[in-house]
């Protein structure tokens, strides 16, 4: 019947006029799709594969970085030129990889997911990646078109929060600053039309049947991530425009020289930045929330206190920016208040790892590759999530803060939390977008050398945090005692790597040559299962309806559907 | 006890005659570069104050996340072997459980009393420090952060140096303690005041004067670096705090004090023409003479220090004669440019310098 039909599809293909360059599989063929399309589905895995191509980019200066801090006065690299690297690491990791690949995940599943057959605005989403991309290409350009009419500058040199004044013109010359402010800005703008897309999507556009209590957990931290966005990104924008108007138009919101105020950008930074941390790691919340009762399968533990939970720290998350200011001299109630909003916000994280654990507690747990990258979340969040208790008890941050440990600690919630669901989300949903198994034996390479290698770079970073080594320094004095913690963090990242290459071969080879995985591989619950993978144009022929939070589960058995129990 | 008192003096006065005796020693002295140096910069090891003030609250929440961490680490490890499927499996699902309002109430409550307890120890100790008040005779510093090197006055002394700071030691006799409470300004960018063993970090930043105090019981040179990123050398923005004995400190307040030596020799003459005839005067200060720059460090007594360039090198012949010849070969970007000056003519500079004690 199958090879019946398509005997019949390529009959009518080579029958049909066409233009010469334009055949099925051509580059010009290739290349006009991705351009043109405003397929969700196409958009999300260019989200995803463009910012795990700028995360090997970013990682790459990472190494450098490493490399330059293996010996106590090395000379591998210019101060200079290691300043570049570690503002364009951190800012290419958190506006080029972390969001693209956020977005991406939600472009992809939320439609799927909610059973509907695009996102909201098709062509606001194909605007919004391209918009991205480009972001990110201008940030990149500036090593060549940096130096500007002053032949100072290059790459953009004043760490990833862009500190006043040393972005004023006085301080830093040359045009690097305005690449990554206009970087920024058109990034903004990218994340803001998604995320708009996003919740109207979300709002709207839920097939026949789901109720906002049946959404997957999902589909509910991508509604809360959306008005996050929306919230957190205007205040970046508008210090962003503020800071060009102190450059080029005599403003003097930020240029301490002229009365501005250093702390004022710190203010208008954070109120970004510390609810961009919860829009980073929410999706990797989000990714668990799926991966974890399949593989364990039992449903989610909990569910309307994980949503709970999740609005809870959407809600805190507003609340304590100032925690990254503790030592900018506010006052002592100042400093309370933000020390008491941070902590409390260790309430609602702790309930969602123990509804995750009482989820897997008395379950059948399938320890394949996507759930063993959600163990491995489990445990480095919990380190990262302790880490910053012990950051929010602000008299003990004095010492800690702009040092090594907090280096360490936010690699634990950016890789340790977010990129290890970010890897388990792209081994779960690798058979629907590309309909074949992610290779097992590949699989484990990259997790065990890359759990290992990231261990060892991360965990040494506490310590030498602990012995005073502040952080974004290109060099050191031997003899302080940072000399051995910073060996075996350069070791740990020359193990991180190979695991990161069997991830891209694996990526690869199960692509040519993965088995076929069929629609639902892991006898998993959710409407993406239901269709084909990959997915047709436009996901459903038919739309669904459902009657529980889990419409599959439904499906297998009719004898004990769990809309009885909801 | 009087007998341990009276050796101390003894050795003090034994210390004292020798001093006298050799004035390279006393010099030696005056820079602390006799004191133990304390280059690793612990945090569990505190010698002042505030750093000490702040272990109680560091301590009480290190053992309460390092029991949550072995507590939910175990039930993890538990959980992953006890519910992991076994090979013998029937494929049948396991019973579905939705949720349960006591267990979820009870994992509510517990961390939001731990958080309780959290709070209060934390609030105590931010009061304790911020809100510290100052005896009459507590030694007043004004510190100024610039690209990259640090300048230090001495409103109640009149003194003026760069990049070691010195202060005397204090005792927890509340009657005999003295207390330096030092008021954070910066000349460019935000910089960091942080020495580890002595008080957490405090920002330096413009248009703004922050505040802190240390208050350090032993002896010795403590080590610090500038801790917010300030630009292309902040790594070599280095600080050390020479805590000294009351006398010790007496005395190096008597030596920033005294006149500047008149240089003797030809080639200190010579170097001292130079000095004032190139544009060095215009960012360096040089006691009352005319060299009153305020952009670089004050030179006035260079040699009573321990480093040049922030602590980038330590302060002999051969890393000032380099340093003179071209900073930017010590410390590439910093804000001296090479005066282009020939060897000859950088010999006769270092010889002027050393003069400045």
């Amino acid at each position: 019947m199958a090879t019946e039909t398509s005997t019949v599809e390529k009959d009518y293909e080579f029958s049909a006029p066409q233009k010469v360059g334009h055949e099925k599989g051509s580059l010009t063929r290739i290349i006009q799709e991705l351009v043109f399309t405003v397929d969700h589905k196409k958009l999300g895995l260019m989200y995803i594969g463009a910012g795990l191509i700028f995360f090997v980019v970013a990682g790459l200066m990472a190494t450098m970085i490493r490399a330059q801090l293996f010996f106590p006065n090395n000379t591998f690299l210019e101060p200079a030129v290691f300043n570049r690297f570690f503002t364009m690491h951190g800012t290419a990791m958190v506006f080029l990889v972390g969001m693209p690949i956020i977005f991406g995940f939600a472009n992809y599943l939320v439609p799927l997911m909610i059973g509907a057959r695009d996102m909201a605005f098709p062509r606001l989403n194909a605007f919004g990646f391209w918009t991205f991309l480009f972001s990110g290409l201008l940030l990149y350009f500036s090593y060549l078109g940096g130096p500007g009419l002053y032949a100072a500058g290059s790459a953009p040199d004043v760490g990833w929060f862009a500190y006043s004044p040393l972005t004023s013109r006085a301080f830093s010359r040359g045009t690097s600053t305005d690449y990554w402010t206009l970087s920024l800005l058109m990034g903004g703008i990218a994340s803001i039309s998604t995320a708009i897309n996003l919740i109207v999507t979300i709002v709207s556009y839920r097939c026949k049947g789901m109720t906002l209590g049946r959404m997957p957990l999902f589909v509910w931290l991508y509604l809360v991530v959306g008005f996050l966005v929306i919230i957190a990104v205007p205040p970046l924008t508008a210090c962003q425009i503020m800071l060009m108007l102190d450059r080029y138009l005599g403003a003097a919101f930020f240029d301490t020289q002229a009365g501005g105020s250093a702390v004022l950008w710190q203010h208008f930074f954070w109120i970004f930045g510390h609810p961009e941390v919860y829009i980073l790691i929410l999706p990797g919340f989000a990714i668990a929330s799926e991966v974890i009762p399949v593989f364990s399968r039992k449903p989610i533990f909990g569910y309307p206190i994980m949503v709970a939970a999740t609005v809870m720290i959407a809600f805190l998350s507003l609340g304590v920016w100032a925690h990254h200011m503790f030592t900018v001299g506010m006052t002592s109630l100042g400093n309370t208040f933000f020390a008491i909003s941070t902590m409390l916000i260790a309430i609602p994280t702790g309930i969602k790892i123990f509804n995750w654990l009482g989820t897997m507690y008395g379950g059948k747990i399938r320890l394949e590759l996507p759930m063993m990258f959600c163990i491995g979340f489990l445990f480095q969040f919990l380190i990262a999530g302790l880490t910053g208790v012990i950051l929010a008890v602000a008299p003990f941050t004095w010492q800690l803060s702009d040092s090594y440990f907090v280096v360490a600690h936010f690699h634990y919630v950016l890789i340790g939390g977010l990129l290890y669901t970010v890897f388990a989300g792209i081994y779960y949903w690798y058979p629907k977008a590309f309909g074949k198994m992610p290779n097992k034996k590949l699989g484990l390479l990259h997790f065990w050398l890359f759990t290992i290698g990231f261990h060892l770079t991360f965990a040494p970073q506490h310590v030498s945090g602990l012995l005073g080594m502040p952080r974004r320094i290109f060099t050191y004095e031997a003899g302080r005692g940072w000399e051995i913690w910073n060996q075996l963090s350069t070791i740990g990242v020359l193990i991180q790597i190979p695991g990161i290459l069997f991830f891209v071969i694996n990526l690869l080879y199960s692509y040519w040559k993965g088995k076929p995985a069929g629609d639902d591989p892991w006898d998993a619950w959710t409407l993406e299962w239901a269709t084909t993978s990959p997915p047709a144009d436009y996901n459903f022929a038919k739309l669904p309806e459902v009657k529980s939070r889990r419409p599959l589960w439904d499906l297998k058995h009719p004898d004990d559907p769990d809309w009885k129990y909801e | 006890m009087g007998n341990v008192k009276h050796q101390n003096q003894q050795g003090f006065l034994i210390a004292a005659f020798l001093l006298m005796l050799s004035p390279g020693a006393l010099l030696a002295n005056v820079s602390g570069s006799d004191y133990p140096m304390k280059r690793v910069t612990d945090i569990f090891d505190p010698q002042s104050l505030p750093a000490e003030m702040i272990m109680t609250p560091a301590m009480v929440v290190l053992w309460i996340t390092l029991g949550i961490f072995v507590v939910v680490t175990t039930l993890l490890v538990f959980i992953v072997i006890r519910y992991r499927r076994k090979s013998s499996d029937d494929g049948s699902e396991p019973p579905q459980i939705y949720g349960s309002t006591n267990i979820e109430l009870a994992w509510t409550v517990i961390p939001i009393l731990i958080t309780v307890v959290l709070i209060l120890v934390t609030s105590r100790t931010i009061g304790e420090i911020q809100n510290k008040v100052f005896p009459e005779n507590a030694l007043h510093i004004r510190l100024v952060g610039h690209q990259w090197w640090w300048e230090i006055h001495y409103p109640q002394l009149g003194i003026i140096t760069a990049n070691e700071i010195h202060v005397p030691m204090s005792y927890r006799d509340p009657a005999k303690a003295r207390p330096t409470r030092i008021d954070l300004q910066s000349a460019d960018v935000i910089h960091s005041f942080w020495v580890p063993q002595l008080a957490g970090k405090t920002d330096l930043v413009p248009n703004r004067t922050n505040k802190t105090w240390i208050e350090p019981f032993e002896p010795g040179v403590y080590f610090g670096n500038c801790a917010e990123y300030c630009g292309t050398q902040h790594a070599n923005m280095l600080l050390r705090v020479i805590v000294h004995t009351p006398e010790d400190f007496e005395r190096w307040v008597a030596a920033q004090k005294a006149p500047i030596p008149a240089p003797v020799t030809s080639v200190e003459l010579e170097g001292e023409k130079l000095f004032y005839s190139t544009s060095c005067i215009n960012c360096h200060k040089v006691g009352d003479s005319v060299a009153q720059g305020i952009f670089g460090p004050d030179l006035s007594k260079l040699m009573l220090r321990q480093t040049i360039g922030a602590g980038v090198a330590p302060l002999d012949d051969k890393h000032l004669w380099a340093w003179v010849k071209d900073p930017q070969e010590v410390k590439v970007g910093c804000l001296m440019p090479n005066m282009q000056l020939l060897d000859a003519e950088v010999d006769s500079i270092v010889a002027y310098l050393k003069t400045l004690k």
